[in-house]
């Protein structure tokens, strides 16, 4: 089959790989339909997260097929699907508790040791991303082995094109915890650092949620004016002091939540973000976390602190006393998409969520390589990126 | 109290574990209440001389007699302990089995083991019999875990090498990094109680055979 494989820093190509086969009783074969690149192929992409092998194939966003099933599994050959990005056994603990991407069960046993030695426990199976989170091959192919396919993949109906049901598999979800883990109350500010499709998202949740104003940060026009047309104020921090307008457009209080939905590569000149870059580059493994630490200045005492972008290790000059004297509630974590899909496929159903304003390109699978280097270069205008495996080539 | 004492000195005196000495002697430290605190053994922050006694714990979301029953049947082993190729049963009751361990070069050790004793639902040890390649010792745990969390399972293997070429042989396979193989052990066997397959990310069977392969070599 065709599949987009990494092969070092800003190096990915689309090669001709072994097709997936049904290893374990519960997988299943899905021929890929639609899968999309995301801010996190882009980490990968820069080669700031580690354990990522050449010839892995990457992609973490898709839907399809079914096309073979495992003895156990409990998919039917023909039924449409979206996969989440994160593999749940369903039946540990932390799946118990609906804490999907904290599975005890999807990672191989051999591949835990890494992530727990970095994180005081392993982490979980992940499509199409690092060897820290399984080494599984992804999305971003013709076909693909999704293991626990009883437990994922969520069957879509007919009359829903893949454009609406796609971001389930991901950033719909990611956006809508981020909400939810600020804690929205009728009344908040909530404020959103990176207008990407995850803050996209989380922007829009949080209106959905009630949330009484809710401002997004960037410095791109047209993501900010995407973000305006959802219903939120905008700051561009190229153009304006972030902190001393949040603090002005909370009525002196400071924001009541803040997501961070930039992560570990965060833009800018500050100070610090420039120390940062210079230690991400040199790979004495420093998180560039400058809006996380704005976020966190700029949040009033005992407000609640959302972080779905994506952190890998250690950053320097945490603003630890800020954390602890302001009182501030923190919550992180990669989705528990599993515990999202149903609910919000009905709100995608119903109108509540626009899942297609951001979709910037449609690519044939074969351009992918060009897919990830302007949703990298040309962030502006190239907000989402849907990548076809059957569509044909431009000349 | 030293620790120095847990491996009794005929182990130090050696330079091995007597994984039989060993574990005993830890037992009765326990009972004494003499231990330091009350973590398990093997999370002991100081290991002294060559203590070859490791193990783990890990919760599995499973009834503790159904876990119990599973491993009373050590036939079941070989389906998650990675270095073993098949356990034969010889007698259901006493537990007498001949243990096929993958050891250097395709060669295959065997090891003929015996339940020393057993609490039913909560505990099982076992230990090699005399004449068998290596010498070793080992006791598995259950215990009921707090509300629906199912039962803890507390893993504790003792090894005394053989001496000689093919003992170092033996050693370097099959004991190779025992800590780490007891915890990927228990973990496998979570896995298959839990969800009744153990993950892999392979993408074709050809891939899970070459790791097979990579891991046995
Ligand atoms: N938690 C999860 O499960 C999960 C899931 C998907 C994505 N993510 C993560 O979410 C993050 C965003 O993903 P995306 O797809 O939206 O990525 P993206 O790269 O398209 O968007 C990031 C946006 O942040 C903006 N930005 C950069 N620095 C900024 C700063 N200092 N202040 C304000 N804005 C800034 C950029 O201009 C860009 O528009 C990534 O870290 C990604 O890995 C997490
Ligand atoms: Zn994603
Ligand atoms: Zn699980």
């Amino acid at each position: 089959m065709r599949a987009l494989t990494w092969h070092g820093t800003k190096d990915v190509r689309v090669e001709t790989v072994d097709d997936p086969e049904i290893i374990n009783p519960r997988d299943a074969i899905i021929k890929i339909t639609s899968t999309a690149i995301c801010g996190s192929d882009l980490h990968l992409y820069d080669g700031v997260i580690p354990a990522v092998k050449p010839g892995d194939v990457l992609g973490h966003e898709f839907m399809g097929e079914v096309v073979e099933t495992g003895s156990d599994a409990t998919l039917k050959k023909g039924q449409r699907v979206v996969v989440p990005f994160t593999i749940a056994c369903g039946g540990c603990f932390h799946c118990k508790s609906q804490q999907y991407s904290a599975c005890d069960n999807s990672n191989p046993v051999e591949k835990q040791d890494m992530s727990a030695t970095l994180y005081g426990q392993p982490m979980s199976g992940l499509f199409g991303y690092s060897h820290l989170t399984g080494g599984y091959s992804g999305g971003q192919a013709e076909y693909v082995r999704v293991p626990f396919s009883d437990v994922g993949p969520i069957v879509v109906p007919d009359h829903l094109e893949d454009e609406k049901v796609l971001f389930l598999s991901d950033i719909l979800p990611t956006g809508w915890m981020a909400a939810e883990n600020a804690d929205i109350k009728p009344d908040d500010t909530v404020a959103v650092w990176g207008c990407g499709p995850v803050g996209l998202f989380a922007i829009q949740s949080a209106i959905v949620m009630g949330a009484s104003k809710v401002i997004a940060i960037d410095h791109y026009p047209h993501r900010l004016e995407l973000a305006r047309q959802l219903g939120a104020e905008i700051v561009n921090f190229r153009t304006t002091h972030v902190r001393e307008a949040l603090m002005e457009m909370s009525g002196g209080i400071g924001v009541d939540a803040v997501i961070d939905a930039v992560g570990m590569e965060s833009h800018g000149f500050a100070v610090d973000n420039m120390m940062d870059v210079v230690k991400q580059k040199i790979g004495i493994g420093a998180d560039r976390a400058s809006a996380l630490k704005q976020a966190i200045l700029a949040v009033r005492f005992g407000g609640k602190v959302s972080i779905p972008g994506v952190y890998g290790g250690m950053t320097d000059k945490w603003p630890l006393g800020a954390m602890m004297e302001k009182g501030l509630q923190l919550r992180g974590g990669q989705t528990h998409v599993q515990k999202y899909t149903k609910d919000l496929l009905a709100k995608i159903e119903d109108g509540t969520l626009d899942t297609t304003f951001l979709i910037s390109h449609r690519l044939p699978l074969e351009d992918a390589a060009r897919g990830y280097k302007n949703f990298k270069e040309e962030q502006d205008s190239w907000t989402k990126v849907i990548l076809k495996p059957g569509m044909e080539k431009a000349a | 109290m030293s620790r120095q004492t847990r491996t009794g000195p005929a182990a130090l005196a050696v330079g091995i574990a007597l994984g039989g000495v060993a574990l005993g002697a830890i037992q009765a430290k326990r009972k004494q209440g003499r231990s330091p605190d009350d973590a398990p053994d093997f999370a002991l922050r100081q290991r002294d001389g060559e203590y070859d006694l490791v193990g783990r714990s890990v919760t599995i979301r499973k009834p503790r007699d159904e876990l119990f029953r599973f491993w009373r049947d050590f036939g079941n082993l070989a389906r998650f302990m990675e270095n073993l190729e098949k356990v034969e049963v010889e007698d259901a009751a006493t537990g007498r089995a001949t243990w096929h361990i993958k050891g250097p070069a395709g060669r295959s050790v065997a090891v003929r083991t015996t339940i020393e004793s057993e609490d039913e639902g909560r505990m099982i040890a076992w230990r090699s019999l005399d004449g068998s390649d290596v010498e070793t010792e080992g006791k598995v745990t259950f215990e009921d875990a707090p509300g629906d969390r199912g039962t803890r399972v507390g893993l504790t293997i003792g090894y005394k090498p053989p001496a000689g070429a093919l003992g170092k042989a033996v050693a370097k396979a099959f004991l190779r990094e025992p800590e780490i193989q007891a915890r990927h052990d228990l973990k496998r066997f979570k896995m298959l109680m839990e969800t009744g397959e153990i993950a892999t990310s392979a993408r074709t069977k050809a891939q899970t055979r070459a790791a097979k392969q990579e891991n046995a070599a």
